[in-house]
């Protein structure tokens, strides 16, 4: 086993030495995971702001649902999606299983009932104030959802973030349907998990560092953006 | 705008009640809309349940109200409330917001939207953000707002409440220039003084009935109820 002093300087070196494998892996987890936030908080967010915002038979236990879904074990995710896409399962004419799509797909649906959750909270706890006047200037709950998501959005920014966050850092479910394929499906985490197991501490420290690095630098702009927003809009 | 009229308003013995608790009971009133008319009564009297009802955001338990006839809310009447809900957008934004929602047309939303707000005196903040704009401003574009819709029908809780005497009098300005302007008037307030100013009529509501409706000149000089008699007691020096 290497000294860990050797190896952290070899992956400082990795990154500034712009090592194409590495961005090439970092380029690859930036996209999927971006995709799959950007899917699910077009799926999600609309979802949970109707939650908050209707009333309707089994609103509770769909609520309760979407909380107990925040805790989706990733990896029967990754084998439902994986079912679902191979060659016999009902989507395998899609061909996309082994593919970046696959990881996009299961990313999505394990970010889709996270952000649904938190966007209904939030959603839920505004509409207390927000009822009353909107209902009195004629706009419907099912109307409301729009004006409620777009007043919210510096706040959501936060849900978004936590979206993006779970994908980024998701393993178990990635390399069930990504495979880690060398240069086609390998992403950061998968990438670490198996570059430790090999002993190539090098490259898995040096994408460690790049995982953080992304996720401190969006919550800095996160953070930034809202308390922009608090001066701007109060 | 809808074309259904929300005058003249009938409310037939309406009873409404939180849980165990009855906020209004048996109340029957009826308004043509001719004079502005104030709802008095101590805290908890039922004013604020009475002017939600009358507005229809709470269905009450018992009795029915009634707008031109119809159990359904034509769509010329608004409110305002006693802390004005605003939209993070700016001031005129949140105007035109009101305006598309209620089906006016794109055109027309900008110029009927800046014509309130210059109406109201905030023809100068037209671009700051809401929310950041002084409580007696806020209150003044919450007035804009409604009046863009030319509601036949204004409902108002409070309106000055929570502001500084100087911000109350600008509100109290505008609502005059509502009134003046055609639309009626129905609002509930602690401050006897713009009642007095603001109001032809009073309705004084004593734990959720109404126990007198009288000509303001009369109310204030010799109200007819008990309860209003030493609710006017208590209130005055």
């Amino acid at each position: 086993m290497p000294d860990i002093a050797a190896s952290f300087a070899l992956a400082l070196r990795l990154i500034g030495g712009g090592d194409a494998e590495l961005w090439g892996i970092v380029a690859l987890s930036l996209e999927v995971s971006l995709a799959s936030a950007l899917l699910a908080c077009a799926l999600g967010l609309p979802l949970g702001a109707l939650v908050a915002v209707r009333d309707f038979a089994g609103r509770r236990a769909v609520i309760v649902g979407l909380n107990a879904l925040f805790g989706l074990p990733s990896v029967v995710v990754g084998l439902v999606v994986y079912l679902l896409l191979s060659r016999a399962g009902p989507l395998g004419s899609a061909g996309i299983l082994f593919t970046p799509k696959a990881i996009v797909v299961a990313q999505t649906l394990l970010v889709v009932p996270i952000v649904a959750a938190l966007a209904r909270q939030f959603v839920d706890d505004a509409w207390g104030e927000y009822r009353e006047q909107l209902l009195s200037l004629g706009v419907s709950p099912t109307r409301a959802v729009p004006t409620l998501l777009w007043d919210l959005r510096y706040s959501l920014l936060t849900v978004v973030l936590a979206g993006f966050g779970r994908a980024i850092a998701e393993v178990g479910a990635v390399m069930i349907v990504g495979g880690n394929i060398d240069g086609v499906t390998r992403v950061m985490t998968t990438t670490i998990a198996l570059e430790t197991s090999k002993g190539d501490l090098p490259l898995a420290l040096a994408l460690g560092l790049m995982l953080l690095a992304i996720v401190f630098a969006l919550n800095g702009a996160v953070y930034a953006v809202r308390e922009w927003s608090v001066r701007r809009h109060g | 705008m809808a074309s259904a009229s929300s005058l003249p308003l009938e409310a037939r013995g309406i009873s409404v009640r939180f849980g165990a608790v009855t906020a209004l009971d048996h109340v029957d009133l009826v308004l043509d809309g001719m004079a502005p008319v104030a709802i008095l009564g101590a805290n908890g009297a039922g004013k604020s349940v009475l002017l939600r009802t009358l507005h229809g955001l709470i269905a009450p338990a018992r009795g029915s109200v009634a707008w031109g006839g119809s159990g359904e809310r034509p769509r010329d009447q608004a409110m305002v409330f006693q802390r004005p809900v605003l939209l993070r957008r700016s001031a005129l934004d949140n105007v035109k917001y009101a305006l598309a929602v209620n089906g006016v047309a794109g055109a027309q939303r900008e110029t009927r939207a800046c014509e309130a707000l210059a109406r109201v005196g905030l023809g100068h903040v037209a671009d700051r953000a809401a929310r950041v704009l002084s409580g007696g401003e806020q209150q003044r574009l919450a007035l804009a707002r409604a009046w863009a819709l030319a509601p036949r029908l204004l409902f108002m809780d409070e309106p000055t409440a929570s502001l500084d005497p100087a911000a109350a009098a600008d509100v109290e300005r505008v609502i005059g220039e509502i009134a003046a302007a055609g639309t009626a008037i129905v609002l509930t307030t602690h401050h006897l003084g713009f009642a007095r100013r603001a109001a032809s009529e009073i309705v004084f509501l004593h734990r959720g009935r109404v126990t007198e409706r009288t000509p303001a000149a009369e109310f204030f000089s010799s109200p007819r109820s008990q309860e209003a008699a030493a609710y006017l007691e208590g209130e005055l020096p």
